[in-house]
């Protein structure tokens, strides 16, 4: 049987190889820090009792969703799962409507129809997150289809984690955009566990992006805790999906740092993952990672860093504010949104 | 007897058949580590070969419990009925079909516990109360417990029935408390609730109410609640929707001429509206007002909680589809 994954050393900084504007960095740790402290607070207010329904944290894996996101466009689509409040704010959806959907109001993005598995944004290519493992890959490869038969520039990207990697959806998703050479990318977020299964229990190959090959596309394993390692990886499959060259697999091979939903009591973590493991996972945290480089290669200072984490936990403040204080739908509302063209209900 | 947990009624059942028959076997999603609680201890007392933690890959191991099931194996798969879907060509094409067109050479014990967890803002892709569907298909029995006892008693029935089952275990009666009786004062020795015979619940000559799963309970409380404003309410649970125990039902309409029936899925083509159909087509003339479907709205589940409480049958609603009954 194998194990979580080894992690190499702890806080490591980067030399830079690739040329990215330190605006783009600024907003990479902008969002990622704006995740953090999203999670935190929802961690807060559910346990407070705030809001009901499960809740899956996503940190720890900041630097996945924020790099990948950081190399796409606002005309680009993005697919996610479950684990969904990170997709949204990495592509620069709104705190406030997502929190508000948290709470089940109406300024929330769905208007408190969808919750927290359900976060979407069409105004910038958010098509939503789905609570059905792998369900939302296929629809996302439909987004780049549309984009290949209409000769047009923008991608499509789907997240996963590597529990639903085993999913047949998944499979035939990588075969159709492979044979169809479709502007896609397939995105696994490795956080090595799916629930309180090991990855290493139930997928047959050593690395979820080793499955590329068998769809001949190139798969590609990255250190997710490193944000531009994972913007990096991502804009080289943007490149080649872009210029027609078709999909690619990336792996950001990651870790989850709080269990597997809130309001799941019954999993100890003890049972299936050990202190130590968590722990040498958290030296390795994407935030710092990301501070170490800007602050060692001179681009930002210490204070600057602290400035941004401070302003987003005034955002992410107000945008619970903002949450509490608009109203539940009405009931009447329970109707609305079911057809685009409305027909009579039964 | 002795007061046991809706889920730990599941857990006895599985564990004694388990003990009863090596072949058989259960397989989900973290069952060791028994995530909802259902597969408790299963993996100690069981070993590794016969509790399976599988990949999330519903297709797949749906059809790979029906394969095993075909060559004699006596596989239980836990799944939430929301996943079924992923894995409905398996259910479809081949557990409900196979006996079937092979001309009768198939037999496929094989038993799927569905869990439905509504009610708890776990919103449209968590909360599907999917069982007309598959009462639409021929092939699959369908077991609706509403209570512990009968969730021990029909689940040991399924994994005993020759045929393709699903369990569908009401989520909200999870943490439900009843009397279950121990094994050691029955006549048999053990609790096995036989398939098709519907209960009644409350004895009443005004209104007859079937009440499906979850249902059931709240019909049993508006009951109550009728008895003191001097209405009458017989409350029937079904038990199993397929087979489907026709003349409880019809008899005790014939009783009190009015038809209510509680269903948590959604009302168009829902039990509900097959029950309203056989009686309208079998017990017409015993009626003595229209036949009244108390079922979800026509909508998806919304998360939002202010919405989602409209959506299902609940106390008020039962309540006043009695008492349409008795304006006529
Ligand atoms: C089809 C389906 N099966 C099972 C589940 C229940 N479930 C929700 S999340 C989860 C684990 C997912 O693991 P992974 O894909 O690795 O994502 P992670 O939670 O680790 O981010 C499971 C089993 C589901 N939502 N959908
Ligand atoms: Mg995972």
């Amino acid at each position: 049987m194998r194990f979580c994954r080894e992690v190499s050393s702890s806080c490591e900084t980067r030399g830079l190889t690739v040329d990215i504007d330190r605006d783009l960095l600024l907003l990479m740790l902008r969002r990622m820090w704006m995740i953090r402290n999203f999670e935190l607070k929802v961690m807060e207010v559910h346990s407070a009792g705030e809001f009901t329904g499960a809740a899956h944290p996503y940190i720890g894996e900041e630097a996945v969703a924020v790099g990948a996101c950081a190399a796409l466009e606002d005309t680009d689509y993005i697919a996610g799962n479950h684990r969904s409040h990170g997709h949204p704010i990495a592509k620069g959806g709104r705190v406030d409507k997502a929190m508000a959907e948290l709470y089940g109001r109406v300024d929330g993005y769905c208007k408190g129809k969808g919750g927290s598995m359900h976060l979407a944004d069409y105004s910038i290519g958010i098509l939503g997150e789905s609570g059905i493992l792998g369900s939302s890959v296929p629809v996302a490869v439909g987004a780049a289809l549309a984009a290949h038969i209409k000769g047009e520039n923008f991608v499509s990207l789907a997240f996963f984690g590597d529990g639903a990697s085993n999913q047949g959806a998944l499979h035939e998703s990588m075969n159709l955009a492979s044979v169809w050479n479709l502007p896609m990318i397939f995105l696994c977020e490795n956080n090595q566990y799916a629930v309180t299964t090991s990855y290493a229990e139930t997928v047959a190959v050593e690395h979820v992006s080793d499955r590329a090959s068998a769809y001949n596309m190139p798969g590609i394993l990255v250190d997710g805790q490193d944000v531009i390692a994972m913007y990096e990886a991502t804009a080289e499959a943007v490149k080649r999906a872009r210029s027609g060259q078709g999909p690619t697999l990336i792996e950001g091979l990651t870790y989850r740092y709080e269990e597997h939903s809130l309001g799941l009591g019954r999993v100890r973590r003890g049972e299936y993952r050990t202190e130590e493991e968590i722990e040498s996972w958290r030296k390795r945290d994407p935030l710092t990672i990301l501070e170490g480089t800007l602050i060692s290669q001179g681009m930002a200072t210490r204070e600057e860093c602290d400035a941004i984490n401070a302003e987003t936990v005034d955002e992410v403040e107000k945008a619970t504010e903002f949450a509490r204080n608009s109203p539940f739908p009405k009931p009447e509302e329970l109707f609305d949104d079911m057809w685009a063209n409305p027909i009579p209900f039964p | 007897m002795a007061q046991t947990v809706f889920v730990e009624a599941i857990n006895q059942a599985i564990s004694e058949e388990m003990a009863r028959d090596e072949n058989v076997f259960i397989m989900g999603e973290d069952i060791r580590r028994a995530v909802y609680g259902a597969t408790q201890d299963l993996l100690n007392d069981y070993g590794e070969k016969r509790v399976l933690d599988t990949p999330l890959s519903e297709n797949g191991f749906f059809g790979a419990a029906i394969g095993a099931s075909l060559v004699g194996m006596r596989p239980i798969v836990e799944t939430l009925t929301s996943f079924m879907w992923v894995g409905m060509d398996q259910l479809i094409s081949q557990a409900a079909k196979m006996r079937y067109m092979f001309g009768g050479q198939a037999t496929l014990p094989v038993v799927f516990r569905a869990t439905m967890f509504y009610g708890g803002g776990a919103a449209a892709h968590h909360s599907d109360r999917s069982y007309p569907m598959f009462m639409n298909m021929p092939g699959i029995k369908i077991v609706v417990p509403s209570n512990p006892a009968d969730m021990k008693g029909l689940l040991k029935a399924a994994v005993r029935d020759d045929d393709p089952t699903i369990v569908f275990e009401d989520g909200t009666l999870f943490g439900m408390r009843g009397d279950v009786p121990d094994n050691a004062d029955l006549p048999q020795g053990e609790l096995v609730v036989p398939f098709g015979e519907a209960k009644i619940v409350r004895e009443g000559t005004d209104v007859t109410v079937v009440g499906i799963g979850g249902a059931v309970n709240i019909a049993a409380a508006v009951a109550d609640q009728l008895a003191t404003e001097g209405i009458s309410v017989e409350v029937i649970d079904p038990r199993t929707l397929v087979p489907f125990d026709k003349k409880t039902v019809l008899d005790s309409v014939e009783k009190t001429g009015r038809l209510v029936i509680a269903d948590p899925a959604h009302k168009v083509c829902s039990a509900a509206s097959e029950i309203a159909s056989i009686v309208a087509e079998e017990g017409f003339w015993s009626l003595q007002a229209p036949i009244q479907k108390v079922a979800s709205e026509q909508v998806h589940i919304p998360f939002s909680p202010a919405l989602e409480k409209l959506v299902y049958p609940d106390f008020a609603k039962i309540t006043a589809g009695v008492k349409r009954t008795l304006e006529s």
